[in-house]
């Protein structure tokens, strides 16, 4: 159902004034709130040009801003990569036939998805050496945790995906004498990939929020650069944090963007697969993971 | 188990889960009511009502939480003065709540829209053929329905916030990542089974929260 | 390959299970001295990487790619004495929290990041030094009536999760409320906002902040330091060789004024004389 037409009738006179109204009255009480948010800020010397002043200056931008969303971007990238990789290995482990590949599998993806990322990054980094016996880098650490998280998360995005490609689909390649992996490579897993693309992109863009976790272990991420040590140097740590917020929204709006844009292509060249039902990407699964930090 | 026959490291455990449990508690709430009045205004007839949704939707969805409960203390208390109590804990909570629930609340209204996607638009026809309102169609046809659709999101997304309430930590409350912190701190040699436990707690308890939630939802499917 | 190394996971953490349920579980993973300690490092690598605080004005404070501060300096003077060419130092940033696994697990060689010596961390690192004698203080607004310590009841008083401060506020005053953040830039900003009223760590570290050019003659540092803190260098625990070295050098950065000099391009800039180093106390290699 698309929700803008039919809940409601095109407005008849009556309820263009009733909507007027409502859009005065509201838009009147959000203004008058974000001139109370202006005004306490001012009260408070918020505004003072000279804790802003700093993001004028390129250096402010090239010594802390820009390499700490190079750190961020960085390890967001790799772990992505790394998460998509683990998703689709542990979504068809947890189908295999076989209970020694489907129960260990299974159990993976179970613990990473309930264990706090917090937890996981500090303990990667400061409890695995003592396994190895070998230094864990931060960055490794931060990708890591990301990897292990998110794609286990994705790991059941996938797995809800493959469920539901039409039966059809797969009976037809069996019918052909494909193998059981076959099947799961050539037909399941591509058109479950596609269906599941809004929740993926969902995914990517907690797995770049997250990257911001890895200030537990003082990753050079934006938080660090753009907010602790901008405001270290010029004492300017709200007006620090406006600014990497305002990054981070740009950036993953740009990465939604590109998703939808992805998600339009796919579909014009009509080789998006039909799903039996309703849309599996509606959130009926993972939507909801995504609220994962 | 040598950390935790001390006492004091068992009440740091103990602790440190309670504020979790508190904080989810709370912010369940908060997210609940606010995520269902934001997505009743993404679906309404008022565009400004609409706008405010979707921008609600996109800041704070966006915006890593970290720096969200950042802003609860130094904006909104630092600097907006919002204050609910003059004991530092008590008001981190309640600033963590705040926090968590205006986060949430975006994915909570996502969930719910395309809850409210799941519902066939003969459903809403039908309501309008018989000359209900939007307040009537939405809340008496159509949340309903859709709130059978959006019990496993919702699930999910709850489960998220249990493990996002251990970024408060960051506004000093001792919830269990600064308590597990403490511990490993204190005693660098039990780091692992330190982790394990902490780990172990939270899967012990969200793994069979989210069957639960699954079965739940099976339940409650609308058949069509 | 990757089958001995799952092997070793998995064992590991059933061990781990196993340590779990009967407590213990030191590990000896540190390696032994000697060669494979600093001095051994230094000269064989040219190399050192060392801990430091990044956003500690004064100090430790990272601006755009280098380091600038006391502990800097200070850092750059063993490096020197241990052979190593500035350019060969690798600057680690390390927080009050991560600094003990750092050594222990070989992230850094030294650390020198307002480290101060007690028994507890003796346990797990070695310490050369103490380099400086700080002391436990509060910065507080100029108007305020908090004298000192004692005058914290009821107030609220910020400091740095897992640091030393923070604990002594919770053991040794627990009528003052505790606020917690990961830097202390942050707590300088809830003092300058009102939400706390004081903040405590290091008298010289908060010397350090209260210099800073947005809080001129905003805040004072109380200047009754309820605390010794004799500030350390950190390295492994079985590197006695690199510990009495590093001893060495201070002794003779202390005589041939480097040590001097170390101080006035960093924290004296403010004014301050240096203090004089007190060779006597440098005794706590293990």
């Amino acid at each position: 159902m698309s929700t803008d037409a039919v809940l409601y009738d095109h407005p008849g006179p009556r309820a263009k004034i009733r909507n007027a109204a409502l859009t005065v009255v509201f838009g009147l009480v959000l203004l008058g709130l974000a001139y109370w948010v202006y005004a306490k800020f001012d009260e408070k010397g918020q505004w003072a040009g000279a804790l802003w002043k700093p993001f004028t200056a390129l250096s402010t931008w090239t010594d802390y801003i820009l390499p700490g969303l190079g750190y961020t971007l960085g390890a967001a990238a790799v772990a992505m990569v790394l998460s998509l990789t683990f998703g689709i290995v542990f979504a068809v482990g947890r189908l295999s036939d076989h209970r020694w590949v489907r129960y260990p599998a299974g159990a993976v993806v179970e613990f990473f998805r309930a264990v706090p990322l917090l937890l996981l990054m500090f303990f990667i980094f400061f409890g695995v050496p003592f396994i190895t016996e070998q230094p864990m880098s931060i960055f490794w650490a931060v990708v890591i945790g990301l990897t292990l998280y998110n794609g286990s998360v994705l790991a059941e995005a996938f797995r809800a995906g493959i469920h539901a490609v039409p039966r059809g689909q797969s009976e037809a390649a069996y019918a052909l004498g494909m193998r059981k992996s076959q099947v799961m490579r050539e037909v399941l897993v591509p058109q479950a990939a596609r269906s599941m693309l809004p929740v993926i992109v969902s995914q990517m863009v907690v797995l770049v929020k997250d990257t911001a976790l890895g200030y537990i272990i003082s990753y050079s991420e934006l938080l660090q650069m753009g907010v602790n040590n901008v405001a270290a140097n010029f004492g300017n740590v709200v007006q620090a944090a406006i600014v990497v917020a305002a990054i981070f929204i740009v950036v993953n709006s740009i990465l939604t963007a590109l998703a939808g844009w992805l998600e339009r292509r796919t579909r014009r060249s009509g080789r998006a697969p039909r799903t039996k039902g309703q849309p599996v990407p509606a959130g009926l699964v993972q939507t909801g993971e995504a609220a994962g930090d | 188990m040598d950390v935790f026959s001390d006492p004091y490291n068992v009440d740091v455990y103990v602790t440190g889960f309670l504020w979790i449990l508190k904080l989810t508690a709370a912010s369940t709430v908060g997210a609940l009511v606010l995520g269902v009045l934001l997505a009743a205004m993404r679906v309404s007839p008022v565009p400004v009502l609409r706008g405010f949704g979707a921008a609600w939707v996109n800041v704070f969805r966006n915006t890593p939480l970290t720096l969200i409960i950042f802003f609860c203390y130094f904006g909104l208390f630092s600097t907006l003065g919002f204050s609910v109590s003059d004991e530092i804990d008590l008001n981190n909570y309640w600033l963590g709540v705040i926090g968590l629930s205006v986060y949430t609340a975006a994915f909570v209204c996502e969930a719910i829209r395309s809850g409210i996607n799941t519902v066939p638009a003969g459903q809403a026809e039908a309501a309008r053929a018989i000359g209900m309102s939007f307040r009537q169609t939405l809340t008496m046809i159509v949340l309903p329905q859709a709130g059978r659709a959006v019990v496993a999101p919702l699930g999910s997304i709850f489960i998220a916030l249990s493990k996002n309430a251990t970024i408060v930590g960051t506004i000093g409350l001792m919830e269990s990542s600064n308590a597990m912190k403490e511990l490993i701190n204190a005693n660098g040699d039990a780091v692992i089974p330190i982790f394990l436990v902490f780990a172990g707690t939270f899967a012990v308890v969200l793994i069979p929260a989210g069957y639960g939630f699954g079965w739940l939802a099976n339940r409650l499917a609308v058949k069509r | 390959m990757r089958i001995t190394r799952f092997a070793a996971t998995f064992g590991a953490l059933t061990m781990a299970l196993a340590v779990a349920a009967c407590g213990g579980g030191d590990s000896e993973s540190g390696s032994s001295g000697g060669a494979s300690g600093i001095v051994g490092k230094a000269t064989n690598d040219k190399k050192l990487v060392i801990g430091v605080k990044a956003d500690q004005p004064g100090l430790g404070l990272q601006t755009g790619s280098t380091y600038t501060g006391f502990d800097i300096e200070i850092g750059k003077i063993i490096a020197k004495g241990l052979g190593v060419e500035e350019s060969g130092i690798e600057w680690k940033t390390t927080v009050s929290a991560n600094r003990e696994p750092y050594i222990q697990q070989g992230q850094v060689d030294l650390v020198v990041a307002t480290y101060t010596i007690n028994d507890e961390r003796k346990k797990v690192v070695n310490f050369g030094g103490p380099y400086f004698i700080a002391g436990q203080d509060l910065l507080v607004p100029v108007d305020s009536t908090i004298t000192g310590p004692e005058a914290l009841k009821g107030k609220k008083v910020c400091s740095v999760s897992g640091s030393t401060p923070a604990k002594r506020i919770q053991t040794d005053y627990k009528d003052a409320q505790l606020q917690q953040f990961d830097s202390y830039s942050k707590c300088v900003t809830a003092l300058a906002g009102g939400q706390v009223d004081a903040v405590t760590t290091d008298d010289i570290i908060l010397a350090g902040y209260a210099a800073q050019e947005q809080y001129a003659g905003k805040f004072k540092v109380v200047g009754k330091p309820f605390s010794e803190e004799p500030y350390g260098i950190g390295l492994k625990k079985d590197d006695s060789e690199g510990c009495n070295k590093i001893n060495e050098i201070l002794k003779a950065a202390a005589a041939d004024g480097s040590y001097k000099k170390a101080w006035d391009d960093s924290l004296g800039k403010s004014g301050t004389a240096a203090p004089e180093l007190d060779t006597t106390k440098l005794a706590n290699c293990a």
